[in-house]
């Protein structure tokens, strides 16, 4: 007799295991929460992971200020639906304090900023593992990334000291004051998430279905015209059937031009398509090492 | 995947296969990553325009397929890969996941790391050289981590005219030193991974070859049988006692099986206790199992009320693992400072975790002639030896051989909290 599970299967195991690790390794974890698909099927899968009990970890939202309002009304959706404690960590915020400074010029984002406020509320609320949606194929430097990732006093990521991930045994131990990232879809593809999202029948923020908006184009790329992004008089607004394959700030979030409007259109659309979904994300393209660079400071 | 023919039905029932690639420097590992990625039109087009810009910049002819599967900046300016990169790809049959390791040898630790979830094994040997040291230690390694298939690809076969004797010669190599080895399943597979002979299209340049391609074994190879579905292993990783009034009573006992297949009904044995009970129910957020067997993630009710909590395992009656405090295990040692003879280490086996005593080094063992010194028995980066440990707490075990989930540790160190050695209890 052959006992075999379907690959999505087979993943949604080994998320569930990491998810119970990280409840049972660490005091006081945190599920970072972007309003995101990826951010969304780590929630779904930690609350499979400690059914029938609730999820034991609150969410933990960066917020750029910059955000698109169909992701903050889902966010607080899902966490009146689902009892769950939300932090939200805030850009503005910090910005006010004097601790980071905002860009300046066409291409000012917040997404860089992020980087400071989370660090904070990590340390002030003493959150010892990060649990984050970040996947192994989504960029070069997430290609090495562990499933428990060390992360210094300082919150910064060392590529070179990581320690060595064997079996299915996970060491989350660390001095006072370090804190852990964790991966649990490290092994999923975007062909995955979506597959996943469509056979457990997820709700999604209507952003990644295809829908009217204004939108103008730079660098190649649709941008939603929205007050946080100064326009260059070249670049004119039309409205346009778009999409979002990413969703996160704003202003580095890019929209392709889509007709899909269900979940099954998507899937199509992702099969099909012939970019990355990073390849939208303008924060990516600063430089080769872009990535590699926001990792090591502490980025998601 | 072909992507007009994407059939979602079919991916949903996809099996997922993970495998290891060991190779050298030079003998085209990159290169053949590279060409099952592109072939199989798993990459995107500004994946593709990245690459050929810097094949471009580089004053290449043409676009460097290894160029894919560089990673971090160290290694693009080094042009060396110097960890372990997962990649991933499908085809309508099966997803993947690659794990990509460097070769040479200060990174034995990377390949061990690679191969331990492995299910099959990449073995590139270069045609002109034939059976080289570094052959034998990717070989060595496979074994030990007991990877349960091997393909060795005997690369760069246009560079020898595509010879059949060239290539036969090497496999009548190959199989007389794998003998030495405890290896189940082998497969030679003549390829050019640069002109892409036999990696996913049938070359024309080798009519003598009649065996399948790499591609097409990817897909076939039979994984069923990769897991222990014989010895029934539950460890437990944590217990589930919802504050809800609906579940007033309910205490699950969650973890993934790690052997065997537990049923609805079936009696069992929690350890270190002893205790006996029957299963009452197999949970998960989607209802009731009937049954549940490794790889999957679970949680188990028990008729009895019984005191387990994480770290005891569930077992059946019947069948129980070894238990014991003093294990003898092969170790790989994976970081700069050297095992200290008599030191003491966190031992972490299945969700338990003690401390452990090193008692003694037995050997060490050359793994390019797999030679067993029992004079030099100091250990430190990327050696390999048999040492003997006490631990603190009984751990419930199986040989390595057995079971690659109940048979496996990692060693940390308690003043750095860094993993420093994986073990395989003999």
């Amino acid at each position: 007799m052959d006992y075999n599970l379907t690959h999505l299967k087979e993943l949604e195991a080994e998320s569930i295991f990491l998810l119970r690790e990280v409840a049972a390794q660490f005091e006081n974890p945190v599920l970072l929460f972007s309003g995101g698909k990826d951010s969304i099927v780590c929630l779904h899968l930690a609350r499979k992971a400690f059914y029938p009990a609730n999820v034991p970890f609150p969410l933990l939202h960066v917020d750029t200020g910059h955000n698109f309002p169909e992701a903050i009304e889902y966010r607080d959706d899902l966490v009146k639906k689902y009892n769950l404690r939300l932090v939200v960590a805030s850009v503005q915020e910090a910005i006010d304090q004097g601790l980071v400074k905002e860009e300046k010029g066409y291409n000012a984002s917040r997404n860089a900023l992020q980087t400071v406020p989370l660090l904070e509320a990590i340390e002030k609320n003493k959150f010892d593992a990060a649990i984050g949606g970040a996947r192994r194929d989504e960029e070069k430097a997430r290609a090495k990334e562990r499933f428990f990732s060390h992360r210094d006093e300082f919150g910064q990521w060392d590529p070179k000291n990581q320690r060595p991930e064997l079996w299915n045994l996970f060491n989350g131990r660390k001095n006072i004051g370090e804190h852990f990232r964790v991966f649990p879809i490290s092994n999923w593809t975007e062909m995955d998430v979506w597959q996943y999202i469509y056979q457990e029948g997820i709700e999604l923020p209507s952003l990644y279905f295809s829908h009217k908006r204004n939108v103008f184009k730079r660098d190649g790329q649709w941008l939603a015209e929205c007050d946080y992004i100064p326009r260059k008089p070249n670049e004119a607004v039309e409205e346009r059937i778009v999409r979002f394959r990413t969703v996160g700030d704003m202003t580095c979030t890019g929209a392709v031009e889509s007709e899909a409007s269900t979940l099954e259109e998507i899937i199509q659309e992702v099969a099909s398509s012939r970019t990355t979904e990073r390849g939208t994300r303008a924060d990516d393209k600063r430089s080769e090492a872009a990535m590699e660079d926001r990792k090591k400071q502490g980025y998601f | 995947m072909s992507k007009e023919q994407f059939d979602r039905n079919g991916y949903l029932n996809m099996e997922l296969l993970r495998f290891t690639t060991a190779g050298s420097v030079d003998d085209g590992k990159s290169t053949l990553i590279g060409r099952l990625l592109y072939d199989s039109k798993s990459i995107f087009q500004d994946q593709y325009e990245a690459i050929e810009r810097a094949s471009q910049q580089k004053g290449e002819e043409q676009v460097n397929l290894a160029l894919l599967t560089d990673g971090l900046r160290a290694e693009r300016e080094q042009g060396i890969t110097i960890d372990v990169a997962y990649r991933y790809f499908s085809t309508p049959k099966r997803k993947f996941i690659i794990a990509d390791t460097p070769g040479h040898i200060q990174y034995t630790r990377n390949m061990v790391t690679g191969a331990s979830t492995a299910n099959l094994a990449i073995i590139l040997v270069d045609a002109r050289k034939g059976i080289i040291e570094q052959t034998h230690r990717h070989s060595f390694i496979a074994s030990l981590l007991q990877i349960p298939h091997i393909v060795v690809c005997i690369n760069k076969m246009d560079l020898v005219d595509w010879d059949q004797a060239t290539y036969e010669r090497i496999r009548n190599e190959y199989k007389a030193f794998a003998s030495k080895l405890n290896v189940k399943d082998v497969h030679f597979i003549p390829i050019s991974a640069l002109k892409g002979d036999n990696v996913v299209t049938r070359s024309e340049k080798m009519p003598w070859y009649d065996g399948p391609t790499l591609l097409y074994l990817l897909e076939t190879i039979h994984i069923g049988s990769d897991q222990n579905h014989i010895d029934c292993r539950f460890p437990v990783q944590s217990v589930i006692r919802p504050q809800k009034t609906e579940f007033h009573d309910y205490r699950g006992f969650a973890g993934r099986v790690a052997g065997g297949v537990f049923k609805k009904g079936d009696k069992v044995m929690a350890l270190p206790s002893g205790f006996t009970s029957t299963i009452k129910s197999i949970d998960t957020f989607d209802g009731e199992v009937e049954e549940a067997f490794a790889p999957m993630s679970v949680t188990i009710t028990l008729e009895d009320e019984i005191d387990i909590s994480r770290g005891d395992m569930i077992v059946r009656e019947n069948n129980v693992p070894s238990m014991g405090q003093d294990i003898d295990m092969m170790i790989c040692w994976m970081n700069e400072v050297k095992l200290r003879p008599n030191g003491k280490y966190i031992i972490k086996h299945t969700t338990r975790e003690c401390r452990c005593i090193v008692k003694d080094v037995k050997y060490k063992i050359n793994i390019n002639t797999l030679h067993r010194n029992e004079e030099d028995k100091e250990i430190g980066l990327n050696d390999i030896g048999r040492i003997s440990v006490r631990t603190t707490l009984p751990l419930f075990y199986d040989s390595y051989t057995r079971n690659r989930i109940t048979g496996s540790v990692i060693l940390v160190d308690e003043g750095t909290n860094e993993t420093v050695a994986a073990g395989m209890i003999i």
